[in-house]
């Protein structure tokens, strides 16, 4: 049975020890937003011994590259983008001590194996729903590489941002498993 | 001949792409209330209330559904006696284009190849627009647009299967993408699937598929029966909504077919994601 649980950001190894496949979470606190193109830059500075933009440790990345906000917004719409694209670079930023990514659809069997060995979570966001997403982000700040647009790196103020445990710490994964439950084989 | 002046066409354009953007149309509303109705998966229902909650905040408050505002897909019929008036047609679609994802607060989403540079600047925010025309009988320009998403894009496949192959071969590739599609497209989708003509042309049909409401039926009774007969079996694969598992993975199948060369049977997969933005227009 699915639990439901509110953390604050940065994560510590027992925040994520104890979430399961299928629990829902509400995170508060800082995350950062990064997508392919803002991975490979963090990927190429930690290859040249160089400092990150901000602290890896206990850190919570979303895969997201919102619209640009309206007067007065800290944010347009921020739904999660589809993770597969950060497969090459999830496992480094995991071994550096990220704890946390958000975005939508599956991962390489490295990033979950990753998770289990660095004890990370990857998180479901719900796709599509942008402007939804978008109002539990209360600040927005670029801190890293504007020219990319909406690829920057973003640090983000969030109240109770929704999501799911897809790929806990012990190897299992959410959509395996809910879609066994539903497959009809012929 | 009947003219309309060039800035009533960007005006058009630029108001269907903010509409589009802000709101889910009916046929996608009424499709996901149904899913809603009907889920037995529990996450999944919890997930499809979430969706049909963004829709509602979007509309009322005149937000991008999602944050991926598409690039800009265009079907445009023009009338073999219809004249643009100070320009040509696709200057103004392009115009209405950029006008209305930048004042529309939408994304600019088109980037080089290569470089992966965006080309807001190098060529216009958004753009260029992708536009199949069509030349037809009449006056009238009739347009119908989509704001297509990468997400869904990206698990869309298109082949050539030998004609031995015929239903069951679709049925069996159909299959096969949306299976490996899983969570990733952002399901429940619709499929649009383009059978016959050439390589290219099964491919624009398989998009042009998605344009029809959903919940609609298939005018050729043959086609309607395979399109409920490929969304019975799709929902079996239990991918569900954003694939936590689930009865709901597919909202509709839209079949578009014309004939094909006696040696080729193409078909193409185009899979649109929930959020399935589109209007249409005559003017």
């Amino acid at each position: 049975m699915s639990k439901t649980y509110h953390l604050t950001m940065p994560l510590s190894d027992e925040d994520v020890i104890q979430l399961k496949a299928g629990d829902i979470v509400y995170l508060t606190g800082t995350m950062f937003t990064a997508r392919d193109a803002a991975h490979k830059r963090l990927v190429d500075l930690i290859d040249e011994g160089k400092e990150l933009p901000f602290d890896l440790k206990g850190s919570v990345i979303y895969f997201v590259g919102p619209t640009p906000p309206k007067p007065g917004d800290p944010i347009g719409s921020a739904g999660p983008t589809t993770s597969y694209r950060m497969d090459a670079y999830s496992p480094l930023l995991i071994s550096k001590g990220q704890k946390g990514m958000i975005g939508k659809g599956k991962r390489n069997q490295a990033v979950k194996d990753a998770c289990q060995k660095y004890k990370a979570i990857y998180f479901g966001a719900t796709g599509g729903a942008g402007a939804l997403i978008g109002k539990t982000i209360k600040s927005a700040e670029v801190i890293a590489y504007p020219e990319l647009g909406p690829e920057a790196i973003r640090k983000l103020g969030v109240e109770d941002f929704p999501v799911t445990v897809i790929n806990d710490t012990y190897g299992n994964d959410l959509y395996d498993i809910g879609r066994a439950k539903f497959e009809i084989k012929d | 001949m009947r003219e309309v002046e060039f800035d009533d066409i960007v005006k058009s354009i630029k108001t269907m792409i903010v509409h589009t953007a802000y709101n889910l149309p009916k046929d996608a509303m009424d499709a996901l209330n149904k899913a809603y109705d009907e889920e037995k998966s529990p996450v999944c229902k919890e997930v499809l209330k979430q969706i049909l909650e963004n829709a509602e905040i979007a509309r009322t408050e005149d937000r991008p559904l999602c944050q991926d505002t598409g690039l800009a897909v265009f079907f445009v019929k023009v009338g073999e006696d219809f004249r643009v008036k100070g320009g040509s047609l696709r200057d103004a679609i392009n115009k209405g284009t950029e006008i209305g994802y930048k004042e529309g607060y939408l994304r600019a989403s088109t980037c080089d190849c290569f470089t992966r540079d965006n080309l807001k600047d190098k060529v216009g925010y958004n753009l260029p627009a992708v536009i199949h025309f069509d030349l037809v009988e009449g006056d009238k320009l009739d347009i119908e647009y989509a704001a297509k998403g990468g997400g869904s894009e990206n698990v869309s496949r298109a082949t050539v299967l030998a004609p031995a192959q015929g239903k069951p071969g679709i049925l069996k590739f159909v299959k096969e993408v949306i299976s490996n599609a899983g969570p990733n497209p952002c399901p429940p989708i619709i499929v649009g699937i383009g059978i016959g003509g050439t390589f290219e042309k099964a491919a624009i049909s398989s998009k042009h598929a998605l344009f029809r409401e959903a919940g609609t039926d298939n005018e050729n009774p043959e086609l309607d029966e395979f399109e409920k007969e490929i969304l019975e079996e799709l929902n079996k694969l239990g991918i569900g909504a954003m694939g936590m598992g689930g009865t709901k993975t597919v909202l509709a199948v839209h079949i578009e077919r014309q004939p094909c060369h006696i040696a080729s049977l193409p078909v193409s997969v185009n899979v649109q994601c929930h959020s399935s933005r589109h209007s249409h227009i005559v003017l």
